[in-house]
Order: structure tokens, then sequence, then C-alpha cells
């Protein structure tokens, strides 16, 4: 048998080698522990193996030609995952073996990998307008889930408000993360009604909801159906006045040209990482974020681990953990829900993305994507039948109803998906008060021939 | 002793870099047909929502942010050396799964594609979902939880799940665990609103059967375990726990995060198990990244499946799907359906690996770490957890450095800021409480050769003899990283903390960088095992 090429110690003769200086008669007799009636009884049910790599790399390219990609075909998908431009040296950099394979070494020998880190806080906090940032979690509804249990924890309060069209994935995560009405420490989600016009927040709906019972009240910037929250301060005014947190989501690409949750009155902001420079990857480019004033009222109620400037012995600046003894690793069931792996490598894409983008980047790319989506949504509410929900004060996000063309959105998607364009997302079945209408996302990556195409497309399709 | 030393850049910090005006990437200019349509697109933002600063961000051209962030990359250690960092088993990271996931097949795929265009994703998922159903015994699994903690979290909230559906969870308030249980056991129990019951250690070295039935009680939701646990003890009365817990009424959980010592060695369905976990950054070959993209497999049986955050990929004739309908399920523990990219090196592992190559590497490891417990304590001052536990340990073994600490004053961080100085990674210490003073957890896994395990040995040997001839170069290193090590400052005190540089220089602590009573900085940065 040949040695296996991921195991340097897979030969006969080093295994003997090592049993002999351990006087052990056969790697058997290491298993002792383990009584007889524990261990596996027959074979172990795998597929064969797969050692030889060109063989292997066969097997798993025909698997991936068996996928069809956003960028052989035109997608429109968005609602919670991106198609963003990824710089190359973004991908160069996160696809370094240093940042890539290892676990965690000392506050020196981590030292680069740390101050990727604290950039990554740094540059996401001048975005968000906060001083106080946490690194990442695994994606905007996780950190929406641990804000709301944060906002529980400093009021004393166990009511959340958010809005009903928050989107189903981040709605159910947040769901989860509220616990359950029969065990303690449970908080209950009301959900606040929108305006039929504009997509924000019924002020009636929320001011009937909010009351001195209320730890929270959730919005969003854009929303997930892709409208923008016109009236956030005098949300957060409301909220202030109520003894509530407020707490805002954002899609940080769009901070170059929309003002930052902190002018508004956010008190925690939330959002996700993968608008910068992390592939969409079917969902693994998912991954939040957590930031607030740097007050300790906040920083006493993290989740995450928090990386600090530090100065060395020398006086070098240094990086090391704030505020540990209040995670999970710290004091177990005591600690603040719990901190453990997350999605730290984007943190090192984000830092090199913001660097690159700089204010004016983010400026250029925000104005193209607002206005190329707004051109989509021009040039589709001109073909028959089909109107645009909310047609100004969008981000990169528009709801596109067809009810009156006579096509249900999945016919229309199977229509488009044999010219090579993945249309928006159906949302018929989360929001059926919308009818037949779908999310489409037009990003810095869709040109003005890309949305033409679209629209003569779905002309086509409903002719 | 091989000699190292890290790049030193003197790397500035970002934001202190570049000049105004230089642009790191430019994009297209708006279409003149799009502005003819829409205006000025600044003003599609509504007027009270348009940002009125610009954001403080650096303004640097592409060849300077690339060669930044290769300098800082140079200036991370990042197991380019040895790193034998027990309970996260380091691997190797097979990387013809690196290649394959840059490519657009999976990076440029969205998560709500239509199931047809996703085949290859969907066949690849179910096909480890297969796989880890063969190593387990459960029936099957969902990739969803992005990390171990996630995983134990999801186990909490479909422990929820199971005792309201059969009305029960209003009495049933109670998760069961032990001292030597991962924190995230007891803490993500908690968040899901459970109240913990701890364990702890008996004489030999797990708690006892008694100890457990004096526990568990018709408040028991479930137990929550790893084993073994990692000092690399076995628990052989784990049936027995598993029934004690199920008479009562409660669920059973392996944490499966010391999965190499016993993979391919025993399932967990076949020891009673309702539910486990798999770590597949660090059991499965997908990297750890210092902290994720990270997946926590998380298994059950048919029973509990009804219960699994959704979607779940199904196969029908040779087709794949997301089953999205699951009028029973607990809804979800984060967006859309795990770290594809993760599962594609977890699946490229596993064919690579296939159950001889599985079955082998846990014997390797069980050896070299047997090998190393017997070249460890021949070193002075050096104890292991336990020891009148004979028995030969599984793939890790917790060890004291007490005695040298006593004898020079010199600790286990100060040992892993000068094992740094040899190029060797620090080693894992031991997980809130301290059960053992001073400790020191290596793992060799099946990727370290036996020169690799030497070479750590021999550089631990040597600091030991150096902390007993010149305890100061110890206590003083590193010498040969980028930076020195950190200064006392309180990093729990809000005067110190700063984790932007705007806070930063807001508060600019004294210089003299001794303000505060806490423990040292570099001490709770070894307590975190992410």
């Amino acid at each position: 048998m040949k040695a296996h090429p991921y195991m340097p110690s897979s030969t006969p003769e080093l295994h003997r080698e090592l049993l002999s200086a351990i006087g052990a008669p056969d790697i058997e007799s290491l298993f002792v522990q383990i009584p007889p009636e524990h261990r596996l009884q027959g074979e172990l049910e795998l597929p064969p193996a797969l050692n030889s790599e060109p063989a292997l790399r066969r097997h798993l390219l025909d698997l991936l030609s068996r996928n069809e990609t956003c960028e052989r075909n035109l997608s429109f998908l968005g609602g919670g995952i991106w198609q963003h431009h990824v710089p190359a040296i973004v991908d160069e950099i996160a696809r370094r073996s240093e940042f890539l394979t290892p676990v965690w070494g000392t506050p020196s020998s981590d030292h680069g990998r740390n101050q990727a880190w604290f950039e990554f806080a740094s540059q996401l906090g001048e975005l968000v307008g906060m001083e106080f940032v946490g690194l990442p979690v695994y994606s905007w509804g996780c950190a929406e889930g641990h804000a709301v249990r944060m906002a529980a924890r400093l009021t004393g309060r166990s009511h959340v408000l958010v809005p009903r069209r928050l989107g189903p994935e981040r709605l159910a995560v947040i769901r989860t993360y509220c616990g359950s009405v029969e065990l303690p420490d449970h908080i209950e989600l009301e959900l606040v009604d929108h305006d039929p016009a504009t997509g924000g927040l019924d002020r009636d709906d929320l001011r009937a909801k909010l009351s001195s019972r209320t730890a929270a009240v959730l919005f969003e910037n854009p929303y997930y159906l892709g409208t923008l929250e016109e009236n956030a301060a005098e949300i957060a005014a409301l909220a202030r006045a109520a003894g509530a947190e407020t707490i805002v989501g954002v899609d940080p690409i769009s901070l170059g040209i929309v003002a930052p949750p902190s002018d508004y009155g956010a008190d925690i902001v939330v959002g996700s990482v993968q608008p910068l420079g992390v592939h969409m990857s079917c969902g693994g480019g998912a991954g939040g974020f957590i930031a607030t004033r740097d007050e300790e009222r906040y920083a006493r109620e993290y989740p995450t681990l928090n990386l600090s400037i530090a100065e060395t012995v020398a006086g070098e600046l240094g990086f090391g953990i704030a505020l540990f003894h209040q995670t999970s690793y710290g004091l177990r069931e005591e600690g603040n829900d719990w901190t453990g792996n997350s999605v730290y490598l984007h943190a090192v894409a984000n830092a090199a993305y913001m660097a690159l983008l700089g204010p004016e980047g983010f400026a250029e790319v925000g104005r193209l994507i607002v206005g190329r989506s707004h051109y989509a949504a021009r040039r589709l509410a001109e073909i028959d039948g089909v109107r645009v929900l909310f047609p100004q004060g969008f981000f990169k996000e528009l709801v596109v109803c067809f009810d009156d063309a006579g096509a249900t959105v999945a016919e229309l998607n199977r229509a488009l998906r044999e010219r090579g364009i993945f249309g928006g997302k159906d949302l018929s079945v989360d929001f059926p008060e919308l009818g037949q209408s779908a999310l489409y996302c037009v990003t810095e990556v869709h040109t003005r021939e890309d949305i033409d195409r679209l629209v003569d497309a779905v002309s086509e399709v409903l002719a | 002793m091989r000699r190292y030393h890290a790049a030193v850049w003197d790397e500035p910090l970002v934001m202190e870099m570049g000049r105004p005006g230089r642009r790191g990437i430019v994009f297209d200019e708006v279409e003149p047909e799009v502005r003819d349509a829409v205006g000025d697109p600044a003003e599609l933002v509504p007027a009270g929502l348009r940002r009125a600063a610009p954001p403080e961000l650096p303004e640097l051209s592409e060849p300077e942010v690339l060669r930044h962030y290769l300098h800082l990359s140079q200036e991370t250690l990042g197991m380019m050396g040895v790193s034998l960092f027990g309970t996260c088993t380091m691997k190797y990271n097979p990387r013809l799964a690196w290649e394959l996931v840059a490519r657009p097949e999976i990076a440029e795929l969205h998560p709500e594609q239509d199931d047809e265009t996703l085949q290859g994703v969907l066949e690849l998922v179910h096909g480890l979902d297969l796989i880890l159903r063969g190593l387990s015994g459960m029936d099957r699994f969902v990739f969803q939880p992005g990390g171990g903690a996630h995983a134990a979290y999801t186990h909490a909230v479909i422990t929820r799940a199971y005792h309201a559906f059969r009305g029960e969870l209003a009495q049933r308030d109670e998760i069961v665990t032990t001292i030597q249980a991962h924190p995230c056991n007891p803490a993500t129990a908690a968040a899901a609103g459970f109240r913990i019951v701890t364990l702890p250690l008996e004489e030999n070295g797990y708690p006892s059967l008694d100890a457990l039935r004096a526990a568990v009680s018709e408040r028991t939701a479930a137990l929550m375990v790893g084993n073994p646990d990692d000092m690399g003890i076995y628990n052989p009365e784990i049936q027995r726990w598993v029934e004690v817990v199920h008479a009562a009424g409660g669920l059973c959980f392996y944490d499966h995060a010391n999965f190499n010592g016993v993979m391919g060695k025993l399932k967990a369905r076949d020891l009673g198990f309702d539910a486990c976990m798999y770590m597949l950054h660090k059991t499965f070959g997908a990297p750890k990244a210092g902290g994720g993209p990270a997946v926590g497999a998380y298994g059950c049986t048919e029973e509990l499946a009804r219960f699994l955050p959704a979607p779940v990929v199904v196969e029908e004739g040779g087709r794949y799907r997301l089953d999205r309908d699951r009028p029973d399920s607990i809804g979800k523990v984060r967006e859309f359906f795990g770290n594809v990219p993760q599962l594609v090196y977890a699946y490229t592992w596993s064919r690579a690996m296939g159950a001889e190559g599985i079955d082998e590497a846990s014997d390797i490891s069980v050896l070299l770490n047997n090998y190393m417990e017997k070249r460890l304590l021949e070193i002075r001052g050096v104890a292991k957890s336990h020891p009148h536990l004979t028995a030969p340990r599984l793939e890790m073994t917790r060890y004291s450095l007490e005695q040298v600490e006593q004898d020079t004053g010199i600790t286990v961080v100060d040992f892993q800021n000068r094992m740094a100085d040899f190029g060797i990674d620090a080693f894992w210490l031991s997980h809130e409480p301290w059960l053992v003073p001073q400790p020191f957890t290596p793992e060799a896994g099946e990727m370290w050769s036996k020169e690799d395990v030497d070479e750590w040995i021999d550089v631990l040997a040597h600091v030991v003899e150096e902390a007993y001839a010149d305890p100061e170069l110890v206590r003083s290193a590193p010498h040969n990283q980028a930076i020195r090590k950190l200064s006392d400052t309180d990093l729990n005190d809000p005067a110190n903390w700063a984790t932007t540089w705007r806070a930063y220089r807001r508060k600019r602590p004294p210089s003299d960088g001794s303000s505060g009573d806490g423990a040292e900085p570099t001490e709770d940065w070894a307590k975190v095992a992410p």
C-alpha cells in the first residue's frame, strides 16, 4: 500500500519505529481505553478513496461542471448575498497560507494578522460611524440576533420590535436567537408594519407597539426589499424616548453615499461583511458585524472577540484581546451568549477591500449602484404589465411586480434561465401580499447593456 | 536548534498610509443613458439620508495595498513552522480544494439559484452528508452552523423543539454537561434558555455515573458531552450515561470536537447518541483561518431530523434539491445552507483519505501522541494530568509545567512566547477553569512528521533549560518576532481598550503603559481557542 500524501507518518517502517520507541506491541494496544463493545463492528461504509490527485480532481471538476454560475449567466439575485466585484488582490491576500491555514498563535507571532483584523474594525468603524467594532460574527442575521440579546441585557426588557419585511432568512435566525416562550429569558418578537407606499416602517404602528417593555427597535437601511428608511432619525428618537435601544442593519457598500447610522441615532449597528470583497460562494460568503459607540455599557455586552490596540514592552503597537472575561471562553454559561469560530478570514479580505476603495471608491461604487438600479427600475416599468412597487428611495434592490403581466415569477424565471439570465428572487411565497413579485438586485457588476438585455428578455417572454 | 526570525517590516497602520487623491480601484463611469434616465445618481438617495462627510478611509494605490497586506502576512507565523494546537487538530488543508473553491463554479454561485443550476454543489453536499453518516451512524447531517459552537447551539435549539413538540419543554429546563466539556456547550445551552448542570471530574478523570444519576431528573432536557476529553481520557461508561439520560427522557449530544483519536474506531449512534457534531474546519481538512469561516456539521437520528434547520439537501432519483418545506423545523441558525467552500474542502479531504486513510489517521494521531508523551515526560519539570491513569491517552494529553513555574517563575505563556522564537506556533493551554496548573495541550494529529514532532519537543526541552539557566531570557521573550510582547496594560479598562484607530487616537493610553490591575493581555490572549 502506498503512503498517503497527506500523512508523513504513513509508512509501515515509521509505525514500527514509533511503536518500538514507546515499547508498545502494536497500535491496537494504544486504544485500550475504549471498551471493545464500543468499537466499530464491521467496515466503515464510505465511498472508495480517491487518493490519486488527478483522479480526485477529475471527479471534483465533474461535480463542479454541473453548476451554472453567475459569471456565465447574467444574475439579478440578491436578498442577503450579492454579486459584487472582488478586486484581484483581495483574492491573493485572503488566500495567503499565513492567513488561511493557522489557528491561534501569540500576540507577537500573530501580529500581522492581528493588524489586518484591527484595520478591518477601524475602517468599518469609519464607514458606520462607530468607534467600537467587534470581530465578525457568522452573518447579518446572527449579528441581529446577538444585537437583540445585547439590547435585552442592556435594558432588562424582553420585547423587541422588528420590521415585518425583514426578509425570511434573517427573520428566521432572529426568531431562533430569541428563545422559546417556555424557557427563561425568552424575548418576545413583535412585527411592525410597513408603509405600503414607501416601504418604510409604519410609524403609527410603531408608536402603538412601542412601550416601556420594549428593549429595542430594529430597522434596516436598506431593507430586505431594497428601500431606504427615510424616517430613520424619527424612529430612533421614538425608541430612545421609550428607553429602548435602536438597532440598525446596514449594507456597508452603500455607506459612501448613504449616511452612517450614527448620524441618525443608531445605538447598535449590524450588517453584512460580504459586499466588502467576499465572493458569494453559494452563501459561504455570509458574514456579519456588530458596532457601537465606544461606551462601556455597550462594550460589556458584546459576545464577540474584541481586538484592541495595545503597546508592547518596547512601545511598539501590537494587539490584544479586550474584555476576554465576558466571553464564554472566560465564563462558560455566564458569558455573553457564546464565542467561537466565526468568519475571521473575511475580515482580512474586508480590510484590503476597504483600503483599496478609500472614500472616493465607496462614493463612486455607491453612485454606480444606485444609478444603475434606478435605471433598471425605469426600464422594467416601461414594459407592459410590469410595475416597480417602490420606484424610488432604494439602493440596489427593487421589487418588480408581474401581476398585471399575467405571468408568475416562477414561469418568467424559467424562461429567463433559458436565455442565460437568473431573474430576481421570487417573493410570492414569503410575501403573498406583494403578488407575483420578484426582488431584483443590480450592482456595479451590471452594465447598462446587461440591464437592457434583461429588459429585452422580459419583454420577449411576456409578449 | 533551527534558527528563525519573523519578518520585521515595522508596517504602519493602513489608516496612516497613502496620500489624498490616490485610488486603489476605479469603477465604471455611470453610462450617459443611465444618467439621462435617472439624473444625478447621488440625488437618488433621499435628501435626509445622504452622507455629509466622506468616511476617513486611507487613499492608496493598488500596489501599495497589496504590499501592505503581504507584509502583514509575512509578519504572521501562521503555521509556517510546526503547530500542535491541542483540541483544534491542525490538519493539512488540501490545496486541490483551495484551487477549486476559487473557481466560478463555487465562488460565483448564489444560494438562491434554482436547484437545477446547483446540481454539482447539492450532490457534493449530499455526498458529504453520506460520508458523515457512514462515520457516525446518524441518519442526516446539515451544514448550516457556522462553527462547532454554533452546532452545539443548534443542538440546544433542537432540544427545545423536541421537548416543545412533546409538550414537556416547560418542565425540561436543564442541560447536563461536564467541567471538561468545551465551554461552548454550557454557553450555547444557556443562550438557548436552559439551566446548566456541570459535573466535576472524579479520581479516574471523568465524572462518575453516580454523579450523573444524581444530576438527572424529569427536568433534564439533554446531555452535551465530548469523549475523549481534551486530556485524552476516554469515558468508558459513556453508554451507561446515555442510558441514564434516555431513561430520564433527555437527549444525548456527542460533541465530536476530539474526533481525531476515535475516527473510524467508533460511531456516535452505536453508543446510543441522538446527535453529534463534527468540526469540518479541524477534523476534515478545511482551513482554520484563525477563526473561520468554519462549519459545525450537525447530524442526528431520523427521530430528530424533522427539527433540523432548513433547508436540507435531498436526493430524488439522481437529482438533488433543497427541501425548504419542513413544518417542524427549528427554522434557521444562520442564513442559507452553509459555508460551501469549507464543504468542498471537507469532501475533498474525505474522498482523498477514504475509510482506510481515516482509520490510519487516527492510528497515527494516537501513536504520535504517545510518542510525544514518552519524550515530553523525560524533560525536567514536565508532568501529565492524572499521572496515576497509565493507559495510553488518545490523540492528546494534558501536561503541566507547574514544577518549572515553581522553580523558575516561568509560565506557560512565557513558553508560548519563547517557543515562537524558534518558529513554533503557540501550544494550547486549557479551557477555563484550569484543572491542572500551568497546563499545556499539544496534539500531533496526522499531518506532522516524526521529525516535526521531534523538533517541537526539542524546542520545548531547550526552553526548559533556558528557564532554569537564564529565566529572564524566557520571561522577556519573544525576541525574534515582528514585535515584542505586550505590556501589562489592562485591556479590560475602558480608558485603555481601543478596537478602532479612531478610539485609540481619542484615548492614547498613558505612555507608562501600566494603568491597571487586570490580567496581562497576553494571558487573556492565550485562553482563546477559536
